[in-house]
């Protein structure tokens, strides 16, 4: 499992009905591209995020596919019109077959 | 309808940001998750050559300027939450960690705008790296940790956290009046290939491009800094260093005496200033 892997999220605890929110990920990891040589001139072999789905009450919001070229401690924003009371649920897939995964409840009044 | 049901989206992806504005927003002001931040101010009355005095976050483009604005989107954070778990950290003979003995890092509220300051038993100069390897080797059992390293800098932004928003004020006479005066000494001594002093670029040219960039004033209130070039926290000493690199002049010792005195002088020009530990610069 890679170090310092960390997941954060920044979702509004309430919103009204149709209201557009603004989500906010990021998860802390050292997205090793593959390209890289250490030292001894071997190829550091790839460790990233390749994957990243939002889904709400079990629908899917957002499913990202990422590649090598993506940057350290991978960041998105978007925005999300919530029609009713429910919990977002992030997931992260790591190239090792770890899955992070982490929800937050929003009201919807 | 079903689909009536089903979410609707909007994305907006913050990738192709609206780069067209390339310019410093000179007027804007710093509010950091609701708290306000003092950014310009009239100058400490010991500098005769400025009027004021202006924090670097007021050189850098909106889009840099607003990381800082938002504790979620500043990548300073990141650096700082590891600074916890290395505050939690049980190590060293003593089995003990920071926390042990300090609890949360909110009692060093207020330490940061006070640093560097003289400790009396030590009889030097002392950063606030030397607080966190003193406690480390004397009260822990641990070895010390390497300025200007993660490690070390996630700490240290940590401690500085505690204290932003807070008014800079560093004492710079008494015992420290050498040192202080030394700095000063060094600040204005040019050096190097390029035969430049710290004031040649901060002091009479500020505000003026350098390549693509703004020269600031070398404030050091918002350090360590998070820098967009190197993605990473950025300690003072190292930023002194990376100065004089550019300069095509010999680096002096990080943890030396001549960045020490520097690092006093230079945080003395902040006085008046609101600590921002961690900002985000370019």
């Amino acid at each position: 499992m890679a170090k310092g892997v960390k997941p954060r999220i920044k979702v509004p605890k309430q919103a009204s009905a149709g209201e557009a929110i603004t989500i906010k990920t990021l998860i802390s990891h050292k997205m090793e591209t593959g390209l890289r040589k250490d030292a001894d001139g071997n190829k550091i072999p790839q460790s990233i995020i390749n994957r990243f789905t939002c889904d709400f009450n079990g629908s899917n919001v957002v499913d990202f596919d990422m590649k090598a070229g993506i940057s350290v401690n991978p960041y998105f924003q978007f925005e999300a019109v919530v029609p009713e009371s429910g919990e977002f649920k992030f997931t992260w897939y790591d190239d090792d077959g770890s899955v992070y995964e982490k929800t937050k409840k929003i009201t919807v009044s | 309808m079903n689909f009536a049901k089903k979410i609707f989206i909007i994305l907006l992806m913050i990738f192709g940001l609206n780069l067209s504005c390339a310019v410093a927003d000179e007027s804007a002001e710093l509010v950091v998750e609701g708290q306000p931040i003092l950014t310009r101010t009239k100058a400490p009355s010991h500098m005769e050559n400025i009027d004021e005095v202006r924090s670097g976050w007021t050189f850098r483009i909106k889009e840099t300027q607003a990381l800082q604005m938002d504790d979620f989107e500043n990548p300073g954070m990141i650096f700082v939450d590891k600074g916890i778990d290395l505050w939690n950290k049980v190590e060293g003979s003593k089995n003990k960690s920071c926390a042990s003995c300090h609890g949360d890092a909110s009692e060093f509220k207020g330490l940061r705008t006070v640093m560097p300051k003289w400790n009396a038993s030590a009889g030097a100069l002392w950063s606030m790296e030397d607080h966190v390897n003193n406690c480390r080797t004397e009260q822990m059992g641990a070895e010390p940790l390497k300025w200007g390293k993660a490690p070390m800098d996630s700490i240290v932004a940590l401690i500085g956290l505690q204290s932003r928003g807070m008014t800079m004020n560093v004492k710079i006479d008494g015992d420290v009046q050498t040192m202080w005066e030394f700095g000063k000494e060094l600040f204005y001594t040019r050096v190097g290939q390029l035969d430049m002093s710290c004031a040649n670029c901060h002091e009479d040219n500020y505000g003026v491009m350098i390549r693509a960039d703004h020269l600031s004033q070398g404030q050091i209130n918002g350090f360590p800094t998070y820098r967009l070039k190197n993605a990473k926290l950025n300690s003072i000493h190292a930023r002194f260093k990376g100065c004089m690199k550019n300069i095509r002049a010999t680096p002096y010792k990080v943890g030396g005496d001549e960045f020490r005195a520097l690092e006093l002088y230079v945080a003395s020009r902040g006085n008046g200033l609101s600590a921002e530990t961690p900002s985000v610069r370019n």
